[in-house]
């Protein structure tokens, strides 16, 4: 039997090698076919979820709750100190330079990675924006929400911190961050489905040495992940409530 | 609950009692000094069934002014502010009970006599259909919302 392994789709699109470097030494240690499914985006991934067609899973922490709660998913791991969270940036010659410079109508520009979105729209909160007066610009990736801020199709922009930090100078040097999240709690987290409950403790050992092999560590390296942390059922179970709370 | 005391407090003060549903009360003092919320922080909590704090982030014991040894075990109402009406924190818990989710906009009482508001959303925490705790989120209030509360809650004891 081949499993079936999906990556978020909002991850960095210059890790798509590495992922399927991942895949391969994973499948190795495990000793099970893997096949690794990068998927074009939340809505794809969600209809091979309908499809039964996902296996194994580093979940972004917006789906949690359905992976947990409806799927029956598994929590295994999470990398070590990886949170995601969200800059909020303007055009350096916008004017916008804290939330209480932003007025209606509001432009937003932002990417397909629903957690930092959910986080962008709560730290706005407190500039008192009325929803209908909120334009929302989708995005093909954060370079792209960089872009639309320095044309001006954008006010501000919503970036995982990450991203945003890795923007090359010449892009950064046009934008200014307004906020930052520091929330330190949500994160992705790789999880298992209940077709592969029998193998949950094999896959948890090979993904928590995983920094123990030299091959391994130089793997995570390159996925800008230090270790695997354990993941309890509960702390999955906390991220959703988590979640539940901010989608509101 | 210990009540507050006056070394503790920073700035001048006046002396309320609150009384709990649970028929004990505590001796607070409290001051006209607020503190901002921290931008772009969520404060989060966990107390049991019963209301007693659990786990807490760092946000939530830097905003108190609390440690968090002092915190843990402690009834959530150790924040209560005077300014609160019964009724709104009487409509969280029949709504947590119901096992449905909360919001509303809080003024939260400082150890050190002063508040902070938020914007709360707290949650039953339901395994296996039993609500095993709730979990507590704030964040940062609309200041238009909070200005609001403020001529409204007045006229709600």
């Amino acid at each position: 039997m081949t499993y079936q392994l999906a990556i978020s789709p909002d991850f960095k699109p210059e890790l798509i090698s590495d992922w399927f470097i991942f895949n391969t030494w994973f499948q190795r240690q495990w000793g099970q076919g893997v096949h690794l499914e990068l998927h074009q985006g939340f809505d794809e991934q969600h209809q091979a979820l309908n499809d039964k067609k996902i296996d194994i899973i580093y979940a972004n922490p917006y789906d949690m709750s359905r992976l947990v709660r409806e799927e029956g998913f598994i929590a295994i791991a999470k990398p070590f100190q990886k949170p995601d969270e969200a800059v909020i940036a303007s055009h350096i010659d916008s004017g916008i330079q804290s939330l209480d410079q932003l007025t209606a109508p509001l432009t937003i520009a932002q990417a397909d990675s629903p957690d930092v979105n959910t986080i962008g729209m709560i730290m706005i909160e407190p500039a008192d924006i009325d929803p209908a007066d909120i334009i929302v610009k989708g995005a093909p990736s954060y370079v792209s929400v960089a872009k639309q801020l320095i044309n001006g199709d954008a006010q501000i922009g919503f970036f995982l911190a990450e991203a945003f930090n890795e923007l090359s100078r010449l892009v950064k040097k046009q934008l200014q961050p307004v906020i930052s999240s520091q929330i330190h709690m949500i994160h992705h987290a790789l999880l298992l489905s209940p077709n592969c409950s029998e193998h949950i403790n094999t896959v948890r050992e090979i993904l928590l040495s995983m920094h123990q092999d030299a091959r391994g560590n130089e793997i995570l390296k390159g996925l800008g992940i230090e270790y695997w942390e354990p993941m309890e059922q509960e702390d999955a179970e906390f991220m959703v409530d988590l979640m539940d709370t901010l989608i509101t | 609950m210990n009540d507050m005391q006056p070394d503790q407090i920073v700035g001048e003060y006046v002396e309320h009692t609150l009384n709990f549903y649970d028929g004990s009360s505590r001796k607070i003092l409290v001051t006209e000094i607020e503190t901002e919320f921290p931008k772009g922080c969520l404060i989060v909590s966990r107390t049991d069934t019963s209301g007693v704090i659990t786990h807490c982030n760092e946000s939530f014991v830097k905003m108190s002014g609390y440690a968090r040894e002092e915190l843990i075990d402690q009834p959530h109402s150790i924040l209560r502010h005077p300014d609160i009406p019964p009724a709104a924190f009487a409509d969280l818990w029949n709504t947590l009970e119901k096992g449905e989710k909360w919001n509303g906009y809080v003024k939260n009482l400082r150890k050190d006599g002063g508040y902070y508001w938020v914007y709360v959303t707290a949650i039953p925490n339901i395994r296996n259909s039993v609500t095993q705790g709730y979990t507590s989120v704030r964040r940062e209030p609309s200041r238009k919302k909070v200005e609001e509360c403020i001529k409204l809650y007045p006229t709600m004891f």
